[in-house]
């Protein structure tokens, strides 16, 4: 029999499939049938300290414009008792999944001022996350700025987060560093316990008759899984850290392929909004049933057994295997 | 809130002073919510829901009701079941009870209603203060006690269920509507201590055993008869007497406790007064202030306040007035029409003649009545001056009125408007705002960080004008050492803050100023430049008075701290620093933890930036150095008043200008009849961002003029012919149609009218090439002259008006051509009901006829001094009344039978006059069909063919037809209301209307909430929406009132959304009026009482529809009639879940943030009725035309 069980952050996991941020986890009923379908772990939807802020201000606009409007009335909503815009929410929904599923929870936060990141990093530790996921989504629009500020602006929120909490903190990147590696370590050194690679970012779409900007992400691709595993495997058994992918995985082949490259787990989540959360389920299946064709008895047996540090040609990550690729292209 | 002389003083309103005690001596309160005494319901549900306990533990049971007769009813019983119970209301309110308060008096239970009074409507509705409705009540049987301040309200509301326990009479306890009510005092709060001693538990046990119990059987309520009901009438007689001497044993126990005095009649004044005043109220305030003062300057004046009013405390009244009086006023705030004095003048002369007669009082004082005070008028130490004058007259006026000039009975006596009180001991303080600014709110803050942090008396009063967009708001504050006694507004201040400067132009403030007082200004111009920018009459003002003057842009702060728009706390931190009531810093602390308190519970995101306001506040207010000259001009206003009708000029402008109070009476209609289409004269100019057409891009689509809550945009196509004399700033396009190559077309929007709620950008299809973000209509800045504007209108107004039977108006393209009758109303911006109504009037608005029930509709359509509903150039145009709340249904019905029966009469009188009026003419008005408008205008024709031919023929026959014949044109006949009459207190009027199976048609403004009121909840209010009296969800579903109707077979139903399909909409229109029988439209209005931005109304109308919630549904019993399913769904399948479209919403939303569990289970409760409901539906449409009742066929 195979085993599942895997690592990841300090924490043991049933499973290395772990679900990524992703709004189905704002309803618990999700969370308890992601364990039940045996999710290693859950990393909740993110919370973002500017929606928290404008929908604070948004609240009392129309509070405002609503008091006192006219002589009859002096506003139109009752006085709430235990109103309060804000962490709130979130932090139930961490107690709640805490209190009733037993794989990990973990956190996942988005701030943008220094006090944001460390005040509702606090409560998410003190509301029983498992461990913070920081997701540090940022576009670097304004270009002023330079690729060392951009870098020290993901090294400053990781110290701040960590000097405040004592959980384990995952980094979760994008792709588009200069140098990933030395970024990866650098935050290694600073004491990231895990990095996640990668982000995907919302990219705009064009709506070219009424000439509209449209706010578009739409559900990964099998073949995204690319540029992380690439970099899984480089990283592999460099860094003290753990390391998840993330992207593209729709089964069970993006995920042996993560864990062949390095991957400590593999994250979905479009998959779940395609086929369901059963789905995870149908993914360790076929996991179980690779492992056992392949005859590895744990996670550990073939974790990295792809990485750069173990192919036989570790060339084949860098430019030689570009190369090799154009000289095939040639013979067609 | 401090303690002082270990009391604990509060500042509250005298509704939350009265609620605060009702509710902690009853367990149930059935409730209905009513201006102005809505506030008590709503904080007795609020304490209710936050499980706020009373003297006894638990939490009171709060039930709304669909009505007051409901409330009433629910009071009865629960009273018969040994609750103890109360209910709050005011004004029709009340009539609604006196059924019940009868039986509740008849049986001897002890309850206390506690009402805020208000005018009743008669010649119009008014919301405001007096005794009309406390005197219609006044022969139930309820004992009567009226309070006359804030501090009374409270206390009053103790010692009345004292009493009523006690003695077993029912009470009616009432403070002055709005006045009292809606007046924030600081006072001192009765403790829970306080509360339980007053109250006798053996009285509540024994309220208990007298109530109904199986375990103890008997029958209370029976029918009578002639051998018994007299002497059982009879036997409560001692009740009555005993209650003024219980009373008295309980106020001087409440006096042991609490170390106020109070009696049933208090006299204050000289103890060898000559002129007395008596009187009831908060007007006893003035009168006895007003007789200290002149007393003080040898007069010999007193004044006797009647608390106790039933039973009429006949012995404490003459013992209370001093045997030295000679001369009796007696003032009532109501009016008796026909009878010989009002009530309190009544008793009083009855009391005086008894005791004479009886030899209690040697002489008879000559005593005089006189009214005052009605609807709030205002009743100041001048009128009370001017009624001692009157007195001291060798003929004293009897029957009199004060505070009106009535120059038609000649009943009012005159008053010197300059003689005030000395008012040194208060500061005063007026403060100019919008509804909207926050100004309100921030001052009923000032008075509470006044009142709970220093020694000083605070009093806050807040006067609103007429209109529910662009409110006008003028608060007036006072605070000092002593308590203040001064129910009346501020004449002279030594503080005015003007929080708009677009006020300056049209409010004459300053003249409100004391010498040497300061003016705050929140201005878009600096210190330097402002003095230039002021009209001449406020350089006037500063310059004779010596005016300290100060501005800040308080506008830019509030942009700078990212909460543009909100300048309420800056204006509130200036008045601080520049009244010095607080020291600088302990104020600028003080409105901080003020801020806190207020608004941590909406984020810290709020309190940051409030606090980041303040702080910025100070450094951008500026002393302005005055010149030594005035530089404005004096500019004679060019109002277009000078235009408009005798009437209007005279009498609605004087309105408009706010010198309403100045009218005779001789200037008002005897009957409560106004002009229509009087908005037009207004020109609020209350937006700076206006409607602008840009003519390259427009496709005519007609969109924007449809949706239009104001009736701003209007269109018209014309030949180009005309344009030769265009000014410049007409602007107009090519029609955009094949074929007419000579046709121009303008969109004209109405600048100064405009409110820039944006709903015709949301709507606008295009988008502009070069600006995605501009379409063919934009918010732009208004221009600064108006005159050019003004010219394109005028021209506009003068092209031909496109022929109503040329426009094909089954499109909403076509209905953009006809002219819409409702126009320009004070709706709040981007209002959900009023397109739909203008709708209405561009279809049928030439012989419509409109019953309109009480509420948001009456009020932006009815409120004087103006109104929207208005005639085309022949003087054609809706009839429009409002009769009450509760009768709409019935009144509308009336309507129609009269407009029958009169149609009726007419054939009748055709067919008698047919030899003299010709076979053509009699057939072709008999007959004529009138389902095409070309039917109407051929109908027209004859009409005036008639009218012609009758005016040569003098029998009664031809008399009695011209009277009748305007009936001969159709007459469409509307009753508009909104969900709290048609689906809640007006619901049995409904049904039985709508079952009458006549041609009425009804219209169902649906904002799923008591939206005039404040948004307590109705039967219309969704599953899960938060509202008032459901603050924790409405767990109940909404009332499908179209199923209710369908299930009559007869009646056509329409369920429509604007936002969400504008041409569905349109047809159920003309569905409706064209069905021989009744119709009900309902109407999915959005409403500000739903917590959205205005401006995305119409999207949230096409979501709700998107969700399923609100389907697309017309019913049409003509179809039955022709073998075919009537049930028609014209909304597409629900392809959004219901929580997209509500969760956009304040309503719905702020349960995720209270109670995030329950608004979930509330969500899928509400997204299971949805799925169901769209299931029946859908399943409706898919039978055959069997499965429908079939409809009754004339033989």
């Amino acid at each position: 029999m195979t085993n599942l069980n895997s690592k990841y952050l300090g924490l043991s996991l049933k499973s290395p499939l772990v679900v990524s941020a992703n709004p189905l986890s704002q309803e618990i009923g999700n969370i308890l049938s992601m364990e039940d379908n045996g999710a290693g772990a859950v990393v909740l939807f993110s919370l973002f300290e500017e929606q928290i802020r404008a929908e604070a201000l948004k609240v009392e606009e129309v509070y405002r414009s609503t008091t006192n409007p006219f002589a009859e009335t002096s506003g139109f909503f009752p006085e709430l008792e235990n109103y309060a815009v804000g962490t709130g929410q979130y932090l139930e929904i961490i107690r709640q999944a805490k209190e009733r599923v037993d794989i990990p929870v973990i956190a996942s936060l988005n701030g943008i001022t220094p006090e944001g990141w460390i005040e509702y990093a606090k409560d998410i530790e003190q509301a029983g996350a498992d461990a913070l996921e920081i997701n540090v989504y940022f576009i670097p629009a304004d270009i002023r700025l330079n690729s060392e500020e951009v870098e020290q602006r993901y090294l400053d929120i990781l110290k701040m987060v960590k000097s405040n909490i004592s959980i384990p903190v995952a980094m979760k990147l994008n792709p588009y560093f200069s140098s990933i590696g030395n970024m990866s370590k650098r935050l290694s050194d600073e004491g990231a316990n895990g990095l996640v690679l990668f982000n995907r970012f919302y990219q705009p779409d064009f709506d070219i008759e009424r000439l509209k900007v449209l706010p578009n992400l739409d559900f990964s691709h099998p073949a995204e899984i690319r540029l992380p595993l690439l970099w899984i495997a480089v990283l592999y058994g460099r860094l003290p850290v753990s390391l998840a992918a993330t992207t593209g995985v729709h089964g069970a082949e993006e995920l042996i392929k993560y864990i062949l490259a390095g991957a400590d787990v593999g994250m979905c989540a479009s998959v779940l909004y395609k086929h369901g959360i059963q789905q995870i389920k149908v993914i360790l299946q076929e996991l179980q049933m690779y492992m056992e064709k392949m005859q590895f008895k744990n996670i550990e047996a073939f974790k990295g057994a792809m990485s750069q540090l173990h192919v036989s040609d570790p060339s084949a990550y860098e430019r030689g295997n570009y190369i090799q690729i154009l000289e095939d292209k040639k013979w067609r | 809130m401090m303690e002082k002389n270990k009391s604990k003083y509060v500042t509250l309103d005298g509704n939350e002073g009265a609620a605060y005690v009702a509710y902690r001596v009853n367990e149930v309160c059935a409730i209905y919510p009513i201006t102005p005494s809505s506030t008590m319901a709503e904080l007795a549900d609020e304490w209710s829901s936050h499980g706020v306990t009373n003297i006894w533990g638990n939490v009171p049971e709060v039930i709304e009701m669909q009505s007051e007769g409901g409330a009433a009813g629910t009071v009865h019983g629960a009273l018969q079941a040994g609750s103890l119970t109360t209910t709050f209301t005011a004004s029709q309110g009340l009539m609604l009870m006196l059924p019940n308060m009868y039986k509740i008096a008849g049986e001897l239970t002890s309850t206390v209603f506690q009402v805020a009074a208000r005018s009743l409507s008669a010649q119009g509705l008014s919301i405001f203060g007096d005794h009309q409705d406390v005197m219609a009540a006044r022969t139930t049987g309820f004992a009567m006690l009226s309070s006359a301040n804030v501090q009374e309200a409270h206390d009053m509301a103790l010692i009345t269920q004292a009493t009523t326990l006690k003695s077993r009479i029912p009470f009616l306890h009432f403070f002055d509507g709005f006045r009292t009510s809606h007046e924030v005092s600081k006072i001192e709060l009765l403790s829970d201590d306080a509360i339980k001693t007053m109250i006798d538990e053996n009285l509540v046990i024994s309220h208990r055993e007298r109530a109904l119990n199986p375990d103890n059987p008997f029958i209370r309520g029976t029918a009578q008869n002639p051998d018994v009901y007299f002497q059982g009438r009879e036997t409560v007689n001692p009740f009555y007497k005993a209650v003024p001497d219980i009373l008295k044993a309980e106020m001087e126990k409440f006096a042991r406790i609490t170390g106020r005095t109070y009696s049933p009649v208090s006299y204050k004044g000289d103890k060898d007064a000559e002129n007395i005043i008596i009187i009831m109220g908060s007007g006893s305030e003035t009168a006895v202030e007003t007789s200290a003062f002149l007393n003080t300057f040898g007069e010999k004046s007193g004044v006797l306040q009647i608390r106790l009013f039933r039973p009429f405390p006949k012995e404490e009244v003459l013992s209370a007035i001093p045997d030295s009086v000679l001369k009796i006023a007696v003032l009532d705030r109501t009016k008796e029409p026909g009878a010989t004095g009002e009530p309190l003048y009544q008793d009083v002369l009855v009391t005086l003649v008894e005791a004479l007669a009886e030899g209690k009082i040697k002489k008879m004082p000559l005593t005089i009545g006189g009214r005052y005070g009605l609807s709030s008028k205002e009743f100041t130490p001048a009128m009370v001056k001017a009624v001692f004058d009157n007195l001291k007259s060798e003929t004293p006026k009897n029957h009199f009125t004060i505070g009106i000039n009535d120059d038609v009975s000649f009943t009012s006596i005159s008053y010197d408007e300059t003689f005030t009180l000395d008012e040194s001991n208060w500061t005063q303080a007026l403060f100019y705002g919008l509804g909207a600014d926050g100004t309100v709110g921030a001052n009923k803050n000032s008075i509470k960080i006044i009142g709970e942090n220093t020694d000083l008396y605070a009093q806050g009063y807040f006067v609103y004008d007429s209109k529910k967009s662009g409110a006008k708001t003028v608060s007036h504050l006072r605070f000092g050492n002593q308590a203040i006694k001064a129910p009346y507004l501020i004449g002279k201040a030594d503080f005015i803050a003007c929080h708009q400067f677009g006020f300056l132009e049209k409010e004459n403030m300053l003249s409100q100023a004391k010498q040497g007082a300061v003016f705050l200004l929140n201005s878009p111009f600096g210190k330097d430049e402002i003095w230039d920018r002021l009209p001449f009459e406020v350089q006037h003002q500063i310059l004779h008075k010596g005016i300290k003057f100060y501005v800040i842009n308080a506008t830019e702060v509030a942009r700078k701290t990212g909460m543009p728009g909100r300048i309420n706390t800056i204006m509130q931190t200036c008045f601080f620093e520049l009244s010095g009531v607080l020291p600088p810093d302990e104020a600028i602390k003080q409105i901080k933890k003020a801020i806190e308190k207020s608004y941590i519970k909406k984020g810290k995101a709020v309190v940051e930036q409030n606090f980041k306001a303040v702080d910025q506040t100070l450094e951008n207010l500026f002393e302005v150095k005055i010149p030594d000259k005035i530089t404005a001009i004096r500019i004679e206003s060019k109002s277009i008043l000078q235009q408009a009708p005798d009437f209007v000029r005279n009498v609605t402008g004087v309105m408009l200008s706010g010198m309403g109070d100045q009218l005779p009476v001789s200037a008002l209609p005897i009957d409560g009849t106004y002009p229509s289409g009087t908005t037009k004269w207004e020109k609020r100019n209350i937006s700076d961002l206006i409607a602008v057409w840009n003519p390259d891009e427009c496709i005519q689509c007609g969109n924007c003029s449809f949706v239009c809550p104001h009736g701003v945009i209007r269109s018209k196509f014309y030949n180009e012919n005309l344009l030769d004399n265009a000014p410049s700033a007409f602007q107009s396009a090519h029609i955009n149609a094949r074929g007419f190559p000579e046709t121009k077309f303008t969109l004209q929007v109405y600048l100064e009218d405009c409110t820039g709620c944006n709903l015709c950008y949301e709507v606008c299809p295009v988008t502009e090439r070069q600006d995605h973000l501009k379409r063919a209509i934009n918010l732009e800045p208004k221009p600064t002259d108006l005159l050019e504007a003004r010219e394109a209108i005028s021209f506009f107004e003068h092209l031909p008006v496109n022929e109503k039977s040329k426009v094909n108006y089954s499109t909403v393209h076509g209905v953009q051509f006809l002219e819409p009758f409702f126009e320009f109303s004070g709706a709040c911006a981007g209002c959900g009901e009023t397109p739909y109504i203008k709708l209405l009037t561009q279809l049928f608005g030439d012989r419509l006829m409109v019953a309109n029930a009480t509420g948001c509709s009456s009020i932006y359509g009815g409120n004087l001094p103006t109104t929207p509903w208005t005639t085309n150039q022949n003087g054609q145009g809706p009839a429009w009344s409002n009769s009450l709340f509760e009768d709409n249904a019935e009144f509308g019905l009336g309507m129609r039978v009269a407009a029958d029966k009169h149609l009726g009469i007419a054939h009748q009188l055709l067919e008698k006059m047919r030899s003299e009026l010709g076979d053509d003419l009699v057939n072709a008005l008999i007959n004529n069909p009138q389902k095409l408008e070309s039917d109407i205008k051929v109908q027209r024709e004859n009409l005036n063919l008639l009218r012609q031919k009758l005016s040569a023929i003098q029998t009664p026959e031809a008399l009695h037809l011209k009277s009748v014949s305007d009936h001969l044109v159709d007459r469409s006949v509307w009753l508009i209301g909104g969900d709290g009459w048609a689906y809640d207190i007006g619901s049995g009027g409904l049904d039985h209307a709508l079952a009458s199976g006549r041609n009425i048609n009804v219209l169902v403004l649906d904002t799923e909430v008591y939206s005039n009121t404040g948004g307590q909840m109705s039967k219309a209010t969704p599953t899960a929406a938060t509202a008032k009296f459901a603050s924790a969800g409405k767990r109940v579903g909404k009332k499908d009132l179209a199923m209710q109707m369908i299930s009559y077979g007869n009646v056509y139903v329409a369920q429509i959304a604007m936002g969400s399909n504008p041409q569905q909409a349109l047809l159920a229109f003309r569905e409706a009026e064209a069905y021989n029988g009744p119709s009900l439209i309902l109407a999915y209005s959005h409403c500000i009482a739903h917590g959205i931005n205005m401006q995305k109304g119409l999207d949230q109308q096409h979501l709700a529809v998107k969700s399923g919630y609100w389907p697309l549904i017309r019913y049409n019993p003509v179809l039955r009639n022709a073998n075919r399913n009537p049930f028609v769904l014209d909304s597409p399948a629900p392809s959004i879940p219901f929580r997209e479209y509500a969760y956009n919403e304040l309503r719905y939303k702020v349960l995720t943030q209270t109670k995030p569990k329950e608004a979930e289970k509330l969500i899928q409760l509400a997204q299971d009725i949805v799925d169901l409901r769209w299931k029946s539906y859908q399943e409706m449409a898919g039978y055959g035309a069997e499965s429908f009742q079939p409809l009754y066929q004339p033989s």
